[in-house]
């Protein structure tokens, strides 16, 4: 049935294609001499770039943080970073990115204008909707609470999660949010928790945003987290921040 | 090639228009649909790619008589993240804000294939103003083709057009447009917008040609 018929249109191998003679195989030598040559030319590039920016892009993470800090803490004026030992104790840490060591919590001391200290500001990190949200909290020693937060990073969904940054009733929680120690402060003595919308009852909880109630645990567990880390190590020490130096 | 006027306006429109690289060649979609929630996301994304578009095609035309065909990609890629390397110092440097909004999709130009292609396809056999023209244009086309969506998804989406409030305060954002979703409605609708112009232009010419022969 199925047999090779007469009609089979045969494809014939037209001339063009044979035409064109394979080209020359390149030797070994041209090809490390121009990917050694892309290669120099490429470096050139990217470490010009880099060191031509270098200033700029600095300055920019300087004045992001300095926001940041500011936005806590409005009576604030300058800043200084300052670590918390593992073993307690603050130490100062000089401006740029010295890398931080295992165990330290990085914190700013804020102070206003006459150079006294304003507060404190450290940042939290909460497992998100969508990505880990990372915050920024101001720290009043005066009355052992979070006075503000502000937004560092986050991939909340918009118009839902995103909400933590607007929502004026859920920022009402962090006006005087407890964090208040221990009387032998080791820990604090009233976890900051989350709770559903509307059932907050003591200074030292934080109402959920109804329909963002995971992106506002995530902020509660970023302010809780950090400020367990920081504050038994801090408060011994605040005499040692004193005024800006 | 001649570099005269009309072939170098010619060489330039080619990406803008007739090939353009969203509508027509419908490459690059990752970032089209990622980072086009503002008209500012898609601008400074268009910007970018532009520059490492005319950039990389310059050198690599530039590169092409001691590039051996058999490395010429490796040749290439290098190129390209090289300038992107210094797209993606130069915005940390302009603003910090706008480079956490661009996230990952700045480095992601690397593998853009309007770059690649662009390179491969043009650059390779041309002489660097002609290859630079043509990615020119073709990175002009990809920046319209990132605004049109942009544009649309930040006003429906956001009620505002580069961060300027359009609407006062009664307006009810129409939020799934700056959500994934609203990318793949507005990129459909552009391209179902071009195809009716296409064939209302074919049935335009078709219908000329008609009457010319009843004359």
């Amino acid at each position: 049935m199925s047999a090779p018929s007469a009609n089979d249109k045969k494809v014939i191998p037209i001339a063009v294609a044979a035409a064109a003679a394979p080209p020359p195989e390149s030797p070994t030598g041209a090809m490390i001499r121009s990917l050694g040559l892309v290669s120099a030319i490429c470096g050139l590039i990217i470490v010009g770039a880099y060191q031509g920016t270098y200033d700029a892009v600095a300055a920019n993470k300087r004045i992001a943080t300095e926001r940041a800090v500011f936005k806590v803490l409005p009576k604030a004026k300058t800043i200084a970073e300052f670590l918390a030992q593992p073993g307690g104790g603050v130490s100062r840490v000089g401006a740029g990115g010295t890398a931080i060591p295992p165990g330290s919590v990085k914190f700013f001391a804020a102070y206003d204008e006459s150079g006294k200290l304003a507060g404190i500001a450290a940042e939290g990190v909460g497992k998100g909707y969508a990505d880990n949200v990372r915050i920024m909290f101001g720290y009043q020693p005066d009355c052992q609470c979070v006075v503000g937060i502000g937004v560092v990073a986050m991939r909340e969904t918009p118009g839902i999660g995103d909400k933590i940054i607007t929502d004026k009733e859920f920022l009402a929680n962090f006006t005087a949010l407890d964090v208040k120690l221990k009387s032998d402060l080791s820990a604090l003595a009233n976890e900051v928790r989350t709770v559903k919308r509307g059932s907050k009852t003591n200074a030292w909880q934080i109402d959920a945003i109804a329909g963002a109630t995971i992106t506002s645990r995530a902020v509660g567990r970023a302010i809780n987290d950090s400020a367990q880390a920081l504050l038994p190590r801090l408060v011994p020490n605040l005499d040692k921040l004193g005024s800006k130096s | 090639m001649s570099t005269a006027a009309p072939q170098t306006w010619d060489e330039f429109m080619e990406g803008v228009w007739r090939q353009n690289p969203v509508f027509v060649m419908v490459l690059g979609m990752c970032p089209t649909l990622a980072v086009t929630v503002s008209a500012i996301n898609a601008l400074s994304m268009g910007a970018a790619t532009l520059f490492v578009l005319v950039c990389s095609c310059g050198l690599v035309s530039l590169m092409r008589a001691v590039t051996p065909k058999e490395v010429r990609i490796a040749v290439y890629i290098v190129i390209i993240a090289t300038f992107v390397t210094a797209v993606d110092y130069a915005i940390q440097a302009i603003s910090l804000a706008l480079y956490d909004a661009l996230g990952a999709f700045i480095q992601l130009i690397v593998v853009n294939c309007i770059i690649l292609g662009r390179a491969e396809a043009h650059a390779s056999k041309n002489t660097p103003l002609p290859a630079m023209i043509n990615a020119a244009g073709m990175g002009v086309g990809f920046t319209l083709g990132l605004l049109a969506l942009g544009v649309v998804r930040e006003v429906l989406g956001a009620g505002s057009l580069f961060g300027v409030a359009l609407f006062g305060a009664g307006f009810q954002p129409w939020v799934i447009m700056v959500l994934p979703p609203g990318g793949f409605f507005v990129l459909g609708a552009w391209l179902l917008f071009f195809a009716w112009l296409e064939r209302r232009k074919l049935r335009r010419a078709a219908s000329l040609t008609e009457a010319g022969q009843h004359v």
